[in-house]
């Protein structure tokens, strides 16, 4: 095994496991919040507007780690510094 | 074949100048976006009975009571950076479901480029609005300890921005350029269905978030 394909294996089994972590933090994340937002729907549905609102922009923090993690693997993938 | 996710191949020189494939499709969402609000704009005036002057002005007024409701202030700077980030970036995701056309937000420039838009807008807005002393003594608030944790979330907002759309817009379209190649025919549509969605999805997340921004440099729901 050269140098170059121990970098290759590494890089693509850390970008399987990067996307693997990060998708499920974020799915965590967001089960929570679309829960309580079901929630607090149900107890005032004439807040319904307002809390849509807000669970759209908490669902874009929380997804943003994730994306994170994509972009870190997609790095690791088609763009390593270090497989050249 | 291995897909070209940073960066892209430079199709043209015009002089010195570089031309890629985002560029020209990013002028095209553009002017495409002039041309239409300035019809929009003459036939509301010229015959404002119309159905389609009816419907500019609706879509006028939903657009400004989101921006409205985000930012929770009214004003006319604000609303104006919003919509044109709604309109482009909307507007990118539906030319992206164009075959061979990659959407001009899933590269990391553009993203990069609207970010530092809203980065800009929002000290240049408080300065404006509010006068240099009171803007600064927004990152004072509410004990002078937060002044670091204020300049580190203008900086990580900013590259949450950028990278959030990038990595929405350049994963659908990832997606769906995997589905064409393994399947082919009418197998990604779905998919392509659920882009367009993720992409309008995002546009109206990214107006959300300036308006956000832009509302907490202009002081709205301070208490003064």
């Amino acid at each position: 095994m050269t140098e170059h394909a121990w970098i290759a294996i590494v890089s693509i089994v850390m970008a399987g496991l990067t996307m693997a972590a990060g998708a499920m933090g974020a799915a965590f994340g967001e089960s929570r919040i679309g829960a309580s937002s079901m929630d607090a729907m149900a107890r005032q549905p004439e807040a319904q507007g307002p809390i849509t609102r807000n669970q759209f922009v908490a669902l874009a923090m929380v997804e943003s780690t994730a994306i994170f993690c994509l972009v870190v693997a997609l790095i690791l993938l088609f763009a390593n510094p270090f497989a050249r | 074949m291995i897909p070209q996710v940073f960066g892209e191949e430079v199709m043209a020189h015009a002089g010195p100048v570089p031309i890629t494939a985002t560029m020209v499709t990013s002028t095209v969402v553009s002017l495409a976006l002039v041309a239409t609000g300035t019809l929009l704009a003459r036939l509301a005036l010229v015959r404002p009975e119309s159905r389609t002057a009816s419907t500019a002005r609706l879509a006028h007024g939903a657009l400004e009571r989101l921006v409205v409701d985000a930012a929770g202030t009214r004003d006319p700077a604000v609303s104006g950076i919003a919509v044109a980030l709604f309109a482009f970036i909307a507007g990118s995701a539906m030319l992206g479901q164009l075959p061979g056309i990659r959407p001009p937000t899933a590269n990391i420039e553009t993203t990069s480029a609207l970010a530092i838009v809203v980065f800009l807008a929002v000290p240049i807005l408080g300065v404006a609005r509010r006068g240099l002393r009171a803007y600064l003594r927004g990152y004072f608030r509410p004990n002078p300890l937060f002044a670091p944790l204020h300049l580190v979330s203008e900086v990580s907002r900013t590259l949450a921005l950028a990278l959030r759309l990038f990595g929405n817009m350049m994963s659908g379209h990832l997606v769906v350029a995997l589905l064409v190649a393994l399947a082919g025919l009418l197998v990604p549509v779905p998919l392509m269905a659920l882009d367009l969605l993720i992409g309008v999805l995002q546009a109206y997340i990214f107006t959300v978030l300036a308006c956000v921004y832009l509302g907490a440099a202009l002081g709205a729901g301070e208490s003064t």
